[in-house]
């Protein structure tokens, strides 16, 4: 057996490590090449050092961009951790406990799986359905639901809310999943704590922040790095529901939507490359620094 | 796949490690989606197909070498291609057999495939998601037509295919001298109205602002918004109709500066003349919420006249075909003039080539490509496209006498009227695409925020000298 190990673990890597070269070391190799140039997306490619990022320091869209990812960094991983936390622990807990067995609220079950629903639409379509939501006119569903004597509210049209909806629509999506996960996580908390507090005389809101959340700890960590990972993208929302695609007057631009424009519209794919670069090392801090912080909790724990 | 969260037998940072990498791999890659960069121009010398030229053959193609063409599925449907001019290519060419597919992504599907030195051979470049055209003709990815233009017309005897044009139909395809595409379709732009409802209320066309904006009163008394667009997706048709404005004031010129880059082109007095008279309609006369609707949204509530004027090309009409009610008659009418002192008059208008078609130059068979264009060029292809997608063609008078569609007659009516004043209009937003995106933005805030002209023409000429400026833009120009 042990002869046959290494061939073994090679013939199992071979594959996906050549894909891993193939289709994300060598594109970012070749993101970092093209982001020193100015090259077109066609025709030959000149090189001009460092000017694509001088350009960035200047533009606006750029900082404005960063700002909504950062936006979007902040808010949906907590928005949408509580908001699933509080239903997991409604569908799980809530319902105090009978016969020796905590449940959830009455009708739980359900609610599980429609909680699951969101996830299991295309992003595209999601976002065509929420364009309608925030339909600016009457014919918009939020619109149609307020009072006639109402102005309507332009919602995407607005450049004071149109990123707020975005993050809506993020959460509204994201929920669902972090629910199940963090089910399954209560799921695996003994029920013997759970019966020790509630004889000891514990309510509900502190079994959920004394027993509840410090076990769950560790899966809300896992679903804080991905969280703030699709806070990186929003692409396709943005893409899809927003005025004049990232508007009005870039009150919705995301990086990922500037990169896809400058490759593919506005025949700057030096400059996108160069934005490229920037989101890479942007997630590359996030994931650095979350490792940081975990490794710190263990120490302590 | 929840489960593995929570066994305790996956080490937690292991699973962290694996959730980062999962975004950078999510990250968009430049370098990957534009596939092999640059290995198109290094590998250009691949086999092309010729034949021998003669009286039959004028571009010496290959009769038994295939075409590939790919068209865009869009406004004019794929039916002209299919049911038209593939057929009557084939009529010609039995032997050579057409590959055909349509994509709604032709930048995303195609660009990819040019830089792989494998292009299809003929293409129809548009859309929103069309490539820059400018850069692919600077890539010399772009077959010369030169030739083409040269040859005899399919089914017009006695001419070349140059000559069976309207006039700036080739220039419009031109860079720096030589032409490298088709603008086959010939769109009339101007105001579109249902003439079912005009009657109805005894409203009559405005020639002059004045009265412009006096019916635009009655028409907002009769609980019907008087001018409207889609901010969200269509507020180029707005600029369109702004600079149509600015070049009836003050000429052609006044475009041809903008697209030329010139300092100082935007703040002409006909641009400011024109973004205060239609920034004044904005907050008159649209409705806010148009901000946030997409153009089929509004386009529908024309046909449901709840919108009076609406600016838009001649394929409106195609496009709304099948949301039209009966009793709803598309017209257009021109612009009405801004001042009394217009160097254009009332009936000119803004009537241009659209829709690129071109051959790839490293394509497998560029000659059968151009010859594709030879075929769709001919009279019988280009009425048959007009029957079709209710768009008149370059073609210089393929479809007269014929009776199709009301927008079509209204459409062709505006352009006998207008006579000699029909002008092309602007060329930036296809030549600098960040441009094109400015202008959005600012007609965007002119119309719905407030309609402050010199805030317009401000942004605009900052946003046009920043183009100048920048080094990495291809530059073009016109006179």
């Amino acid at each position: 057996m042990r002869r046959g190990k290494y061939p073994f673990i090679i013939g199992f890597l071979i594959v996906p490590v050549a894909l891993y070269c193939t289709f994300v070391v060598a594109a970012y190799l070749q993101t970092f090449q093209l982001s020193l140039s100015s090259w077109s997306g066609l025709g030959p490619i000149e090189y001009v050092g460092f000017d694509n990022f001088t350009k960035l320091w200047h533009d606006e869209l750029f900082w404005k961009s960063i700002r909504h990812n950062i936006f979007l960094l902040v808010l949906l991983p907590i928005v949408t951790i509580i908001l699933a936390m509080v239903f997991a622990f409604l569908l799980n807990v809530g319902g105090g406990h009978r016969g020796g067995t905590t449940r959830g609220v009455w009708g739980s079950k359900v609610y599980r799986v429609i909680f699951f629903f969101p996830q299991l639409l295309a992003l595209a379509i999601v976002a065509v359905i929420f364009g309608r939501v925030f339909g600016p006119d009457k014919s918009g569903m939020l619109n149609g639901l307020f009072p006639e004597s109402w102005k309507p509210w332009l919602f995407l049209a607005d450049e004071r809310y149109a990123m707020l909806c975005i993050l809506i629509v993020l959460i509204w999506q994201a929920v669902g999943f972090y629910v199940v996960l963090f089910s399954a996580g209560m799921g695996s908390i003994p029920a013997e704590i759970y019966e020790a507090a509630a004889l000891d005389g514990a309510t509900r809101i502190t079994l959920f922040f004394r027993i509840t959340i410090p076990l769950l700890w560790n899966t809300v960590q896992v679903a804080w790095v991905y969280l703030g990972i699709a806070a990186f993208d929003a692409f396709a929302l943005v893409n899809i529901m927003t005025v004049d695609r990232g508007g009005p007057n870039g009150a919705s631009s995301v990086l990922s939507l500037m990169i896809y424009r400058n490759a593919f519209e506005f025949s700057q794919a030096g400059y996108a490359s160069a934005l490229g670069v920037v989101l890479f090392f942007l997630t590359l801090t996030f994931a650095a620094l979350t490792l940081r912080v975990t490794r710190r909790d263990s120490v302590e724990a | 796949m929840t489960e593995i969260f929570t066994q305790p037998a996956v080490d937690r940072r292991t699973l962290l490690r694996r959730a980062a990498a999962v975004g950078l791999l999510a990250t968009p890659a430049v370098g990957m989606l534009s596939a092999c960069v640059g290995s198109g121009s290094d590998d250009s010398d691949q086999e092309q197909a010729t034949g021998t030229k003669s009286a039959d053959n004028p571009l010496g193609i290959d009769p038994k070498a295939g075409v590939e063409i790919v068209i865009f599925n869009g406004g004019l449907g794929t039916a002209y291609a299919t049911d038209v001019d593939t057929p009557l290519f084939n009529k010609k060419w039995p032997d050579a057999k057409i590959t055909y597919s349509a994509t709604e992504q032709i930048s995303t599907v195609i660009q990819p495939r040019i830089n792989a030195g494998n292009p299809p051979d003929m293409i129809n470049n548009s859309g929103s998601n069309l490539m820059d055209f400018g850069a692919i003709v600077k890539a010399g990815q772009a077959a010369e037509l030169t030739d083409l233009f040269a040859a005899p017309s399919l089914d017009i005897a006695g001419k070349t295919v140059a000559e069976t044009l309207v006039p700036g139909a080739i220039e419009q395809g031109t860079y720096n001298g030589k032409p490298y595409a088709v603008n086959y379709s010939y769109t009339v732009f101007g105001l579109w109205y249902n003439k079912a409802l005009f009657a109805k209320n005894n409203w009559t066309i405005p020639t002059t602002w004045a009265d412009f904006t006096a019916l635009c009163d009655k028409i907002k008394a009769a609980g019907i918004t008087p001018f409207g667009y889609a901010g969200a997706n269509a507020s180029y048709y707005m600029v369109r109709a702004l600079l149509t404005s600015a070049g009836k004031i003050g000429t052609e010129q006044v475009l041809k500066d903008i697209d030329n880059l010139k300092p100082g082109a935007w703040q002409a007095d006909a641009i400011k003349q024109a973004a205060q008279a239609w920034g004044e309609i904005g907050n008159k006369y649209i409705n806010k919420t148009f901000l946030g609707l997409k153009h089929t949204e509004v386009q529908l509530q024309q046909n449901q006249d709840k919108v009076a004027f609406y600016p838009c090309g001649s394929w409106l009409e195609n496009e709304q075909a099948k949301d039209t009610p009966p009793g709803f008659e598309y017209a257009i009418a021109a612009y009405p003039s801004v001042t009394a002192s217009d160097k254009l008059p009332a009936t000119a208008i803004n009537a241009a080539a659209g829709e690129i078609y071109f051959a790839a130059a490293k394509g497998k068979n560029p000659q059968g490509g151009k010859e594709y264009l030879r075929t769709m060029l001919s009279k019988e292809a280009a009425l048959g496209f007009t029957k079709l997608t209710k768009s008149l063609t370059v073609v210089a008078g393929a479809s007269d006498g014929v009776t199709i569609s009301p927008g079509l007659t209204s459409a062709n009516e505006a352009v006998t009227k207008a006579g000699k004043d029909i002008f092309m209009g602007y060329l930036f937003d296809t030549w600098y695409k960040k441009l094109d995106d400015e202008s959005r933005g600012a007609v965007n805030d002119l119309m719905f925020k407030g309609g402050d002209a010199q805030k317009f023409c401000d942004r605009m000429e900052k946003a046009s000298q920043a183009v100048a400026a920048d080094s990495s833009i291809t530059k073009f120009t016109r006179s």
